[in-house]
């Protein structure tokens, strides 16, 4: 049977507060809960949970036969456990019904995997540690943050013990093949590589309520002929933000009907069922290797990692981070390693991108900064203050 | 002597040194006798008056009844600064030139009103405030018995010219800045159109230091005879004495002011660069904002010197009392600054000071560190002797208290009674 794959980020950063220059060495208080808990608060509202809501009505009217997937940050799951504990309820019921997989990925949205093997397993460690302890699911299928990936992440996702990986099924890498079949890594054989059609999952995640583009309007019958023209496909992986439905694309798009219609359009027009990653490992072969000497993202045109890394910002501001790790580990210091870990999440590399600056819709939409160079000295300030704390706690305890 | 003076900005309503040094004079002059009527584009109502009477050109009629200003009004050609925020002294400043026909005056301006609200602003109506706050010069001179005329940069130099022509009175301009100080070679030309339109029709021209009055003479074709170097006064400050905050352990250097082309921020970053690489025991601080700042910060990122090197943003009010207070060394590394009242304050609150030549300010100062802005070796020895020979320092902070204190408005002031006088006399 042909199938549909779906897997949905969950994720919110834990936002930095305006912290000034004169903040330094007085002020250890670097995150801004307030305006975490509204936006947590208000996409709970928007999304998370009719979504989560939605979902759950489809999975019992199916009765088994639509299936999907969540990968969720642990910086997220920990903002619903303080300001919404009703979204890990909802999810706690989705889990329950047998049919939704949970994906490992690092507990802090980091980017770690580019720059320290150690930290990198320790965070997905703390994911797949709290993933069970919440979901009753050890994740065995990685996701790596921003669908980072290349042969070297592979081989490490590998040793974790882990039978799959998500990736993007970047152009520069497919050349002429089909991202609609199952891969493997070429390091490791036995990591299993699903990779993202942009193409149909774009159409949702990001085209659905574009009126200039040539889809519009999406429909479910307009879909669902799209997914018959998709020949010889295995399977067709649906990849995509869960805040596509209701925070990104708003519920007056009709995304919501959309998504209520598809299972059923499915059923009855295609011969397409709905797998999980863990089903598509076991029931599909791999059908060849895939080289990926130079890290992937899901991102922008370039499908690279210029959206965090490459400019002087924000390799300066990734670099002093990750200088820090012998320091701040062995320190041992609960609090203190936990705000370096918080500091890794990639949106704050994200807010320093200088790509987008003259056409910064989408990008301007997920930053509360007025200019890249505003994040930089924001972070930078933070992270001042946090060098004096550990060498502070370094000279009292040598 | 009763003096007619112009100016776009008086305390506390200022953007920069012009304002500050505007109520210097007037202080300075009101104690040795004249009377000053001073116009402003437009009052807030809480400007110290105890010395001059401030008028609002916004709360006086224009006199359209009278020929001269008809003519004038109907001749000039004005111009649209096409940017929201022109900052006054900003380098990447936009303009637009717009020949305006005669018949085409309703924009923000009333026949019918005859009062023009002025914003006082640096806006996009500059260049058009600058004229209508000439109309209204004319009314004043009208309507105002005086002996005098005083105007303080361009934006009033048209003022001035007008309110000469009406009243017959010597006019007397005083140059703060030149458009070669705000834009380097890159000129607007219209700005230097209306300062050379000024300076040519003045009587007598002020430079506030040598090196200002060298390029009013170079620049503008003035004859030396014509202009006179008066340095402003320093004795206005009050010294700041807060409790230095302990937050770091390393020292700390400072530049505070615009960041724009003018003040040279990136000769200090090159300076500190140059510093961190033989000490790392201090931290850069660069206080301020304007149009180069991203292109700063980059450059900090490039250098990967972040670590010691802090940008605070613009600051103002109590904490610019903040940052001095935790200051160790100042540093105004101006490419071209006609005199810079920055350093005096920086003195005054017990801080070292590095200046450059190319400013006005280093004329009159003895104990301060003098170099080129673009010798930033020179700059860079300078920042770390200052912060490691402490015999050096303590030298600098004492005797340049003192010598701020010995910079005074009052003889500022005798020097101004001294043109005056000559110019009346003829």
């Amino acid at each position: 049977m042909k199938s549909i794959c779906f897997y949905f980020q969950v994720h919110q950063p834990n936002r930095l507060r305006h912290y000034r220059f004169f903040d330094i060495g007085n002020n250890h208080d670097y995150f801004d809960d307030a305006q975490n808990a509204w936006l947590c608060r208000r996409v709970a509202d928007k999304c998370y949970l009719p979504t989560n809501k939605l979902m759950l009505d489809l999975i019992n009217e199916n009765k088994g036969r639509f299936k999907i997937s969540y990968s969720i940050t642990g910086v997220v799951l920990e903002q619903f456990e303080k300001y919404t504990p009703e979204v890990i309820e909802s999810f706690k019921a989705l889990a329950s019904t047998g049919c939704v997989e949970f994906i490992g990925e690092t507990y802090y949205h980091s980017l770690a995997a580019l720059k320290s093997k150690s930290e990198f397993k320790n965070q997905v460690k703390l994911h797949s540690d709290k993933i069970f302890e919440l979901f009753g699911q050890r994740p065995s299928v990685f996701r790596n943050t921003e669908l980072i990936y290349s042969d070297y992440i592979g081989e490490i996702v590998g040793d974790l013990g882990f039978k799959a990986q998500i990736t993007e099924g970047a152009k520069h890498i497919l050349g002429w093949r089909s991202p609609n079949f199952l891969y493997k890594s070429s390091k490791n054989e036995n990591l299993v590589l699903l990779l993202k059609n942009f193409q149909l999952s774009d159409d949702i995640a990001f085209r659905f309520s574009q009126h200039s583009w040539e889809g519009f309007p999406l429909t479910v019958d307009k879909y669902v002929k799209w997914l018959n023209q998709t020949q010889d496909a295995e399977c067709i992986n649906l990849f995509m933000d869960y805040e596509t439905f209701g925070e990104h694309q708003w519920k007056e798009t009709g995304i919501f009907e959309f998504l209520r219609e598809l299972p059923k359009g499915v059923f009855k027009k295609t011969d397409f069922g709905f797998s999980t990653p863990s089903q598509l490992v076991d029931n599909l072969k791999p059908i060849s290797e895939i080289h990926v000497p130079y890290p992937i993202s899901w991102a922008d045109e370039e499908r690279d990692l210029t959206a965090w890394l490459g400019n002087d910002l924000q390799d300066d501001a990734y670099d002093q981070l990750y200088e820090l790790e012998e320091e701040i580990i062995s320190s041992g210091d609960k609090d203190l390693i936990n705000d370096w870990r918080y500091l890794q999440t990639s949106d704050h590399f994200y807010y320093m991108c200088t790509k987008w600056f003259s056409d910064g819709d989408v990008h301007k939409y997920f930053n509360h900064y007025d200019s890249p160079y505003d994040a930089y000295i924001n972070y930078m300030n933070v992270l001042s203050d946090f060098r004096i704390r550990l060498s502070n706690l370094i000279s009292k305890n040598p | 002597m009763k003096i007619l003076m112009f100016g776009w900005e008086f305390p506390p309503h200022i953007t920069g040194g012009l304002g500050t040094a505007c109520y210097g004079i007037t202080k300075a002059l009101a104690k040795t006798g004249n009377e000053i009527v001073f116009i402003v584009p437009k009052s807030y109502g809480d400007e110290p008056e105890d010395y001059t009477r401030i008028l609002s050109a916004s709360e006086i009629d224009i006199d359209l009844s009278q020929e001269y200003i008809r003519q004038y009004w109907e001749n000039i050609s004005y111009i649209v600064v096409n940017s929201k925020l022109v900052p006054y002294l900003g380098l990447d400043d936009y303009y637009n030139v717009i020949n305006q026909g005669s018949n085409k005056r309703e924009i923000g301006f009333n026949y019918s009103s005859k009062r023009y609200e002025f914003s006082g602003k640096y806006g996009s109506t500059l260049f058009d405030e600058v004229e209508k706050y000439a109309l209204v010069a004319g009314s004043i001179a009208k309507n105002t018995e005086f002996d005098i005329i005083h105007a303080h940069d361009w934006l009033t130099y048209k003022a001035g010219v007008v309110a000469k022509a009406f009243s017959g009175k010597k006019l007397v301009i005083h140059v703060h800045a030149t458009e070669f100080d705000r834009s380097g070679e890159n000129i607007n030309q219209a700005v230097y159109d209306i300062e050379r339109y000024g300076m040519d029709n003045a009587d007598h021209i002020i430079a506030v230091s040598d090196y200002t009055r060298n390029i009013v003479i170079n620049r503008y074709g003035q004859s030396p005879d014509k202009v006179t170097t008066i340095h402003n006064g320093a004795d206005s400050f009050e010294s700041v004495n807060i409790e230095r905050e302990k937050n770091f352990n390393e020292k700390i250097v400072t530049f505070l002011g615009r960041i724009t082309f003018q003040k040279g921020p990136d000769y200090f970053i090159e300076a500190a660069d140059k510093v961190l690489k033989v000490d790392k025991n201090v931290r850069f601080v660069m206080a301020g904002s304007g149009d180069m700042l991203n292109r700063m910060i980059a450059l900090v990122a490039k250098k990967r010197i972040s670590k010691h090197f802090h940008f605070t943003g613009f600051l103002k009010g109590q904490d610019v009392n903040r940052m001095f207070s935790l200051s160790d060394v100042y540093v105004m590394p101006s490419v071209s600054e006609p005199f810079g009242i920055s350093p005096l304050e920086a003195m005054s609150s017990n801080i070292p000071v590095v200046i450059s030549k190319q400013s006005g300010v280093s004329e009159v100062l003895k104990y301060a560190i003098k170099v080129d802005f673009w010798d930033t070796d020179s700059m860079a020895d300078a920042i770390y002797g200052l912060l490691n020979y402490p015999s050096l320092s303590k030298m600098f902070i004492k005797n340049g208290k003192e010598e701020v204190e010995s910079i005074k408005w009052d003889d500022n002031a005798i020097s101004l009674n001294r043109v005056y006088n000559n110019l009346i006399r003829y």
